[in-house]
């Protein structure tokens, strides 16, 4: 297989499924956001005092009990997480790309990446 | 009207900040100077909104904006996977310590960076650019991390080129990678001054390897800044659905705009709204 043809073909699905991602994460959002203000839309809004989120829409479990339970920004929280496992994901396909095409320093280098993008999430606080 | 401690409830709020979002994605597609530059001092100045809640809402949205450009950009053959790949080990450290500092330093310093930022984008987007050297000779590093490509030229067939300094272009990344996790922003404009300037990679390479790159580093800090608290749903909702709204349609009408004028005057804007960011910080009524 050569080199050209293969990488192009990676780029494709790399593509696609950026757009994927995108697309999917706006559409929770859009519709967190309706549930959201047909629930709250007359109450106040105040965002000039930083208060930082409360545990349930800021960890993965909570966000996702507050998603299902249909609690507008739970919704909303859950399709933002799901767009920060966009670039994720795209990440987590060229290890396995690069590793189709047998590039171990790549593989390597994909993965360093990876563990930093999962650190992230992980490792610094208590989002899951 | 803009005091949102009194009269404006959550319905207004959303769609007045949904309407700003999608003027600043719209403006940044089209001079190509980026909407997450402008997003922040809008949040801040005119909402009143807490800096640290208008850079987590901007992250998102810079993660919005430059994954759906890539995913256009990725097709075309001009970016180069393996540098921006390589690359992206420096942008997500850098980010990760950008976000962990955001949460230390003072917000009235944090709104003074952002100003000085502003004022250098404003300079940078008049500053002619440096023609970037053709066929320079292979560097020994670059060649064993196999970063040399082509891409289709605008004089037809394929143009080779050879990466340089890649310790230098990796510092600078380190350095793009911070500033975007403290103050929520995508800086293209030094990923591109890294890989055109530093590493001599044609630019047109340069700035779709750059939002190639974009995403994936926003994603570093944007975890960091979910697992704090620091992205409020409320907020970040009208931003990322006006701001990829706005620029989906930028990309649209590209071609038909007159984008010197434009460039012109939203860099004017960005001038304006850092002296108004560091005039905030000053007086502490960030």
């Amino acid at each position: 297989m050569p080199r050209n043809w293969s990488d192009q073909n990676i780029e494709d699905v790399v593509g696609n499924l950026l757009r994927a991602g995108v697309t999917l994460s706006a559409t929770v959002v859009f519709g967190g956001g309706l549930v959201y203000l047909i629930g709250h839309g007359r109450a106040a809004v105040d965002y000039r005092l930083f208060r930082g989120e409360p545990p349930e829409l800021r960890s993965l479990s909570g966000i996702l009990h507050n998603a299902f339970s249909r609690h507008g920004l739970g919704i909303i929280q859950l399709g933002l997480v799901l767009l920060i496992l966009t670039p994720v994901a795209r990440v987590a396909f060229s290890i396995w790309a690069f590793a189709a095409e047998r590039d171990r320093m790549y593989v390597m280098f994909t993965g360093i990446v990876l563990v930093i993008l999962l650190y992230s999430l992980l490792g610094s606080g208590s989002a899951f | 009207m803009w005091q949102t401690d009194t009269g404006m409830n959550a319905l207004e709020f959303t769609i007045l900040v949904a309407i700003g979002s999608m003027v600043a994605g719209l403006l940044g597609a089209l001079t190509g100077l980026g909407g997450g530059v402008v997003l922040v001092p809008l949040l801040t100045i005119l909402f009143k909104a807490d800096i640290r809640y208008a850079i987590g809402a901007s992250l998102v949205s810079v993660i919005a904006t430059s994954s759906g450009a890539a995913a256009a950009y990725v097709k075309e053959g001009f970016s180069n996977i393996r540098i921006g790949m390589f690359l992206e080990i420096a942008t997500t450290l850098g980010a990760l310590c950008g976000a962990f500092l955001a949460t230390v330093v003072p917000t009235r310093f944090l709104g003074m960076i952002f100003g000085l930022v502003l004022l250098y984008s404003a300079y940078l987007s008049h500053k002619p650019r440096p023609r970037t050297e053709r066929n320079l000779p292979p560097d020994p590093l670059a060649t064993k991390l196999k970063m040399n490509g082509s891409f289709p030229s605008e004089e037809g067939g394929m143009r080779a080129y050879n990466v340089q300094n890649v310790p230098g272009g990796f510092s600078l990344m380190f350095g793009a990678g911070a500033l975007s996790g403290l103050l929520g922003i995508g800086s293209g404009a030094v990923k591109v001054l890294a890989m055109d300037q530093a590493m001599k990679i044609p630019f047109k390479v340069s700035t779709t390897t750059s939002n190639f790159m974009i995403g994936v580093t926003a994603a570093a800090s944007a975890g960091f800044y979910l697992s704090r608290g620091y992205i409020d749903p409320g907020l970040a909702m009208p931003v990322m659905l006006g701001v990829l709204a706005g620029s989906l349609l930028g990309a649209r009408i590209l071609v038909k705009a007159q984008t010197r004028v434009l460039r012109l005057i939203f860099s004017v804007v960005i001038a304006f709204l850092g002296v108004q960011m560091i005039y905030k910080g000053i007086t502490g009524t960030i």
